[in-house]
């Protein structure tokens, strides 16, 4: 059974169909790149994934099991973490208290009127921290962090429930080209020895070839091709989406 | 009820939603281009109403009702002018605020020129009599009212859609930075469209005279009636003000009729209510846009000195020994009101909901512990403890509604609820007393005497709000922060933004519910007023002075408004309207925020 199982899904936005009977499977393990050109229905198919938006029709399972009409809170206890296009964390926080509160929603402590929370779990909070390399960082307030480092916080945040399957939205976006590599490296690490699929939509062509290991093209709200690097890289249909007619 | 009554009751009921429109309107209108919500709309549709009862006098009804909507939207034009064009940038919960320092003085404003008693406005010439419609009588001057609301929706409709200048509106509403990109002149189109706003809410005061009274309290009343009927048709919708003016006209027709006038808002309040379990933004309202991207930057909550505080405390300790009798009333009030203010800055900052109708709560403690004691005749100590459970019961049933929307909207919600809280109070005379309220309300003996109270105060005060900071660093307080920081973030990491939001205001409405009772025995009695509007903005002013963004700011902020307060009622005949206006000057002389 596959960690995410998608089928004909569909959304519209008043007469614009943005996404038309997409279907597609991430395996766990699995590092799975959701391409297309700008509107292509890429970020309506992650909103879909996670709750925030309602399909119009289709189905999403995770490991079997449905998740259509839940909300993002309820399908992240089902073991979704996502990483978002715009980076979005707690801005009043530390670097580690972002950690802390999904910890905290992770145990189930989000109604605790006990122990000050900054004091919850430390430990477990810097070894995510230091998983994607920014536990020196832990102590500084999130809103003044650099873009790139921002990334890594919402991965350790979107790592603190050990999902099984993590969406990651443009999540190289804004990161000088080294960083983009170690971040994408750590992402394919975490897929192979934790077992977690991993699916991502990207603009960066590199670290899409070099990353992915299926690759799955969205043009016009429709899957036109999907299959390994070199597959897609050959595939006639996407040359001439990306590429025009010549 | 028998047909013809039914049909007269609805006829009563279209008349009334006629003047509910005219004002609902305006606000819309004002809303989709500036994105205020001006709160004092009912003071302007208020001053239609006492002008075109001056101006009858004089010049006859039919010329006092166009002359007086016109007066008013002068006044409109000078208040976008003089206030509103200095805040368009600053923050929202600012700008409501500054609309509300209109609504003291604006009532203030009426107070001075009209006097307090009622005053009654003249029948319409020629339209005085009553027609016979199905074997009843019905008023002439009724008929044209039901005709009044259709006709200025059509000619709105008409402005809006078919002029030049309606176009302009309508491409500001939408997209304000690009309408301007594209040439508009904003500030010229702004001061005429809260102008055209200012003349429907007058025109709707004016219209209404000749079916009811010109009063200072209908400013309040039918500004939460106009939030009602937004909230329900849609925010920013003319048809969804239209159609919801309809509903909620016919609905207070058909209680009055019935004989439960009292059940008026209860009704109302549970068409509300079920409106927006089905569609949260309204009838005809679009959904609000989810906040993307990073969340407001806000810094972190820092610590308060603990060692200032706990000298603070040890003073507060020792004071009595040396102080008057007046000074311990002083600082008990002081105490009670430091306790509201924390209450309602847990809402506010680590909660990030603004609420304009915090004074509910506090209310409700103080009438729950009024009514513990003379109803129940439970001893003063129990009721003191049970009665923040009933405000924190209110709290819950009022804030699971607003924890469906976010923002103004929200603001606005709080405020109808905090309204009808208050009319409860005020009409129930049978369990309130009414506009008496509550008296011999007094503590067990062994608190009889001031010092005694004041201690009771300070332990108890000082011991809530050394809670709620606690709470505020608490797991719970985290997520609540977490929420307020970046709801797409929260959300995707399993808080239920909602639920830990509706959790909040239980704790806020518990904690003013223990201000509320503590004040309750303090004074020995209870009015209306421990619960009014103007109550709820005190609290906000509290926590706006200290600053929201720290702890004990808001305890500052309340220490120097009640001592200010204290010192203005007993010098100043007009305080409401000085501390409307020392509110406008600083929201002008700040517009980022009051504290730094």
């Amino acid at each position: 059974m596959s960690a995410l199982e998608v089928r004909e899904l569909s959304k519209a936005y008043g007469g614009v169909q943005a996404v038309r009977g997409v279907s597609f499977a991430v395996d766990a393990g699995e590092v799975v790149a959701l391409i297309g050109p700008n509107g292509a229905g890429k970020t309506t198919c992650f909103n879909m994934l996670n709750g925030q938006l309602r399909p119009d029709s289709g189905e999403i399972a995770l490991a079997g099991r449905s998740v259509v009409g839940l909300r993002p809170h309820q399908v992240w206890r089902l073991g979704v973490g996502r990483t978002f296009q715009l980076t979005a964390t707690f801005s009043s926080m530390t670097v580690r208290e972002n950690v802390q509160v999904a910890l905290l929603s992770h145990h189930r402590r989000l109604f605790s009127f006990g122990k000050p929370a900054a004091r919850f779990q430390v430990d477990e909070a810097d070894a995510l921290l230091a998983r994607v390399g920014i536990q020196e960082q832990a102590a500084r307030p999130c809103a003044v962090l650099a873009y790139g480092d921002l990334k890594r916080v919402e991965l350790a945040v979107a790592l603190a429930n050990r999902p099984r399957l993590l969406l990651m939205d443009e999540p190289t976006a804004g990161m000088a080209p080294g960083e983009r590599q170690a971040l994408m490296q750590l992402a394919a690490a975490l897929a192979g020895s934790e077992r977690i699929a991993v699916l991502f939509t990207e603009h960066d062509m590199d670290v899409v070839f070099n990353f992915a290991s299926r690759i799955i093209v969205l043009h016009g709200g429709e899957v036109i091709a999907t299959g390994a690097p070199d597959e897609v890289r050959a595939n006639p249909r996407v040359r001439e989406v990306y590429l025009g007619n010549a | 009820m028998s047909g013809s009554a039914i049909l007269l009751q609805f006829l009563n009921g279209l008349a009334g939603a006629s003047s509910l429109f005219l004002v609902a309107a305006g606000l819309s209108l004002i809303f989709g281009v500036s994105r205020i919500v001006n709160f004092a709309h009912g003071s302007l549709y208020m001053l239609g109403m006492y002008l075109a009862v001056s101006l009858s006098g004089s010049l006859g009804f039919w010329a006092s009702v166009p002359l007086a909507a016109i007066l008013v939207a002068g006044v409109g034009a000078l208040i976008e002018t003089g206030v509103l064009r200095r805040i368009y940038k600053a923050p929202e919960l600012l700008q409501l605020l500054a609309t509300f320092a209109l609504v003291l003085i604006i009532r203030d404003a009426a107070l001075w020129t009209w006097g307090a008693q009622d005053r009654l406005g003249p029948r319409a010439p020629g339209l005085a009599g009553a027609v016979a419609i199905a074997g009843r009588q019905f008023p002439q001057y009724d008929l044209l009212l039901i005709c009044l609301g259709p006709a200025v929706f059509i000619a709105l409709h008409l402005l809006l859609s078919r002029t030049r200048w309606g176009t302009r509106v309508r491409a500001a509403s939408q997209d304000r930075e690009m309408a301007a990109a594209l040439g508009v002149n904003e500030r010229r189109l702004f001061t005429a469209v809260f102008a055209l706003g200012a003349l429907l809410a007058g025109f709707g005061g004016a219209a209404a005279i000749p079916r009811e009274p010109a009063s200072l309290e209908i400013d309040l009343a039918v500004m939460s009636d106009a939030f009602v009927v937004v909230v329900v048709g849609g925010l920013g919708s003319i048809p969804g003000a239209f159609l919801a003016a309809l509903l909620i006209g016919e609905v207070k027709a058909f209680c009055i009729g019935l004989g439960y006038s009292e059940l008026t808002l209860a009704i109302e309040f549970i068409v509300m209510a079920a409106v927006l379990v089905l569609r949260p933004w309204g009838l005809l309202g679009r959904p609000l846009v989810e906040t993307r991207g990073p969340g407001t930057s806000q810094p972190p909550l820092p610590a308060p000195s603990f060692l200032l505080l706990g000298g603070l405390a040890a003073l507060l300790a020792i004071v009595p020994v040396f102080a008057g009798p007046y000074t311990i009333v002083l600082l008990t009030d002081i105490l009670v009101f430091a306790l509201f203010a924390a209450s309602l800055h847990f809402l506010m900052g680590p909660g990030g909901m603004p609420s304009f109708g915090h004074a509910a709560y506090f209310g409700l403690g103080a009438y729950a512990a009024g009514l513990l004691v003379l109803r129940a005749h439970l001893p003063m100590e129990l009721a003191l403890a049970l009665a923040p459970f009933a405000a924190a019961l209110g709290a819950l049933v009022f804030g699971w509604f607003c924890v469906q929307l976010s923002g103004v909207y929200l603001a606005m919600l709080t405020l109808a609820f905090a309204q009808i809280a208050w009319s409860v109070a005020f009409q129930w005379d049978r369990l309130t007393g009414g506009s008496n309220g509550l008296i011999g309300v007094w503590p067990a003996p062994w608190l009889s005497s001031k010092q005694a109270y004041y201690y009771l105060t300070l332990v108890l005060c000082l011991g809530a709000v050394a809670l709620l900071w606690r709470l505020i660093v608490s797991p719970f307080g985290y997520a609540l922060r977490a929420g307020r920081d970046s709801p797409l973030r929260a959300e995707a990491i399993g808080i239920d933004v909602r639920a830990q939001q509706w959790a909040a205001f239980g704790v806020a409405g518990l904690f003013a519910g223990v201000g509320g009772a503590l004040y309750a025995f303090s004074k020995g009695s209870i009015s209306p007023e421990a619960l009014s509007v103007p109550r709820s903005v005190d609290g906000l002013v509290m926590v706006l002075l200290g600053g929201v963004q720290t702890l004990s700011g808001p305890l500052w902020g309340a220490a120097l408004f009640t001592w200010l307060e204290d010192s203005l009622s007993r010098g100043v005949e007009y305080w409401r309207a000085a501390i409307g206006a020392v509110i406008l000057v600083l929201v002008i002389a700040f517009p980022r925020g009051i504290s730094k």
